[in-house]
């Protein structure tokens, strides 16, 4: 049985103890609000002697990442973490860390992109990166935080999937407020991770090989992008089944998507990240009152779980998809965007509300989310109009 | 004498490429010819040569045959016509001729 120490900690530290216990070979980083704390943590770490991680200080976040890759490249264990402009920042290499099929885990503080400035939450940062072909997590809480980094590093070296993973949480909301956690010790999380062996490492001299190789004209790129998304595909069955095997360690469940109340909601919300709470609670309310509403919290936003969120969404008679990001320009928000996607083959279609809240660490307060529920009611009685609509301020 | 079989590379499907299409054998461009991108070359004039090897310093593609300090000759099969080595000589032991004037050129 494992060892477990229950401890008051946020969401940075707990990224931090996932770091420490997987004690990647490199972390190359650069301090960005409000994720700095999980770095500022490590840098103490190798300070005392605790790991035996080389941690280079860069001058940005693209140097940050870079240096990742070519330590990534190189055959090490490598970690970072960054947030919104610095994210940003790291768009080119984000796409190159993927397309060399590059393990590297990074946690995010999902926070809001200038302008205008703004440190607080939402998912722009992470939404501009949801192409670039990394696997992203979405935590509610610092516990599943530390899950799901924990899990990150099983999921990124596996050799049928050996891609980077995004393991994000929101700005301030998950990564500063001290919660209940619980730590597991480190010999149980190092037998689970597991020791990392490069499949080619650039200082393997007995084999020599080249990385980051050009391919020319059509036919071969495509084929290396093919063989990228099978990689982001397998990815799924294999999040599953290493969230049952953590599971069986730790006794928290995991899967694609966390669903409540669903087994006969009529009203449901959509939505990611730390105000799951704040829908649950609500729901929780009107259950009280005779609505059957429910709730669906995504959990890995790539690779998407289409087919789970439509089974869990049939039956429903109105959604409301809450997004903390906009798509410009796009009849929905991402989030949106996806449930529409999932739902299209359903043989019965629910009503469906996009609304962008909490932009800009903006308070997701119980008021408005009663204000979704009534809507969706009307929505049901086609009192409503589909479409996106700002939370609280439209 | 290659350990990694690219003989049907052109017919090759995304699972045949190895994670992030690296190369799994350094050094292997020696075997991609390149003298065809050539419409200029260097010819050279053993006579006037000094072997200073300012030539063998000076080419970005290793196209210079060295041999017991000596220059011996231009590989033109990887050879790409710059005429970075005409533009060093100090000794008009290069000079560039048009590709289609060469004995067994490109445009020949």
């Amino acid at each position: 049985m494992p060892k477990v120490t229950t401890l008051a900690a946020s969401g940075n530290q707990m990224v931090g103890e996932a770091f420490r216990q997987a004690e990647p070979d490199v972390i190359a980083a650069y301090p960005i609000t409000p994720q700095t704390a999980i770095v500022e943590s490590y840098a103490k770490f190798v300070a005392d002697g605790r790991v035996h991680t080389e941690f280079v200080t860069v001058e940005s976040e693209h140097s940050s990442m870079s240096a990742c890759i070519g330590a990534s490249a190189a055959g090490a264990r490598v970690a970072t973490a960054t947030s919104s402009q610095g994210l940003a920042y790291m768009w080119e290499v984000l796409h190159i860390a993927a397309g060399m099929r590059l393990p590297i885990v990074m946690a995010n503080a999902n926070r809001a992109i200038a302008a205008p400035i703004n440190i607080h939450c939402d998912h722009s940062d992470v939404m501009g990166a949801r192409d670039t072909g990394w696997v992203i997590f979405f935590a509610e809480t610092a516990q599943e935080a530390y899950d799901n980094t924990v899990i990150s590093f099983r999921v990124a070296e596996h050799p049928d999937v050996l891609l980077p993973v995004m393991t994000t949480l929101d700005g301030f909301i998950t990564t500063h407020a001290m919660e209940r956690c619980e730590l597991l010790d480190d010999e149980t999380v190092k037998a689970f991770i597991g020791e990392y062996k490069p499949k080619h490492s650039l200082l393997d001299l007995e084999n020599p090989v080249g990385h980051g190789m050009f391919a020319n004209l059509g036919g071969a790129y495509m084929q290396a992008k093919l063989a990228e998304r099978r990689a982001l595909d397998n990815a799924a069955p294999i999040i599953k089944s290493l969230g049952d095997e953590w599971a069986a360690i730790c006794g928290r469940s995991f899967d694609m998507i966390d669903c409540w109340g669903m087994e006969d909601a009529e009203y449901a919300i959509v939505i990611l990240g730390s105000a799951a709470g704040n829908a649950r609670h609500v729901a929780r309310e009107l259950r009280a009152q005779g609505v059957k509403a429910g709730v669906v919290r995504v959990r890995v936003f790539r690779p998407f779980p289409y087919a789970e969120l439509a089974e869990a969404l049939s039956g429903v008679k109105a959604v409301a998809v809450l997004d903390r990001s906009d798509s410009f320009g796009a009849q929905a928000a991402p989030l949106a965007l996806e449930v529409y996607t999932a739902l299209f083959d359903a043989p019965v279609r629910p009503a469906i509300r996009n609304y962008v809240y909490g932009l800009g660490g903006a308070d997701v307060t119980l008021e408005i989310l009663h204000q979704v529920y009534d809507d969706l009611d009307k929505l049901a009685a086609g009192e409503a109009n589909p479409g996106l609509v700002y939370l609280g301020i439209q | 004498m290659s350990k990694w079989d690219v003989s049907n590379f052109d017919n090759w499907k995304s699972e045949d490429y190895p994670e992030g299409a690296i190369c799994l054998e350094a050094g292997n461009s020696v075997q991609y010819l390149t003298g065809g991108w050539r419409s200029d070359r260097p010819v050279w004039d053993e006579n006037a040569c000094k072997h200073c090897m300012l030539c063998w310093m000076h080419c970005p593609d290793a196209s210079i045959y060295v041999s017991d300090g000596k220059m011996t000759g231009i590989d033109y099969d990887h050879c790409k016509g710059c005429g970075i080595c005409v533009h060093e000589c100090r000794f008009d032991a290069l000079k560039m001729i048009p590709e289609a004037d060469a004995e067994g050129g490109n445009h020949a």
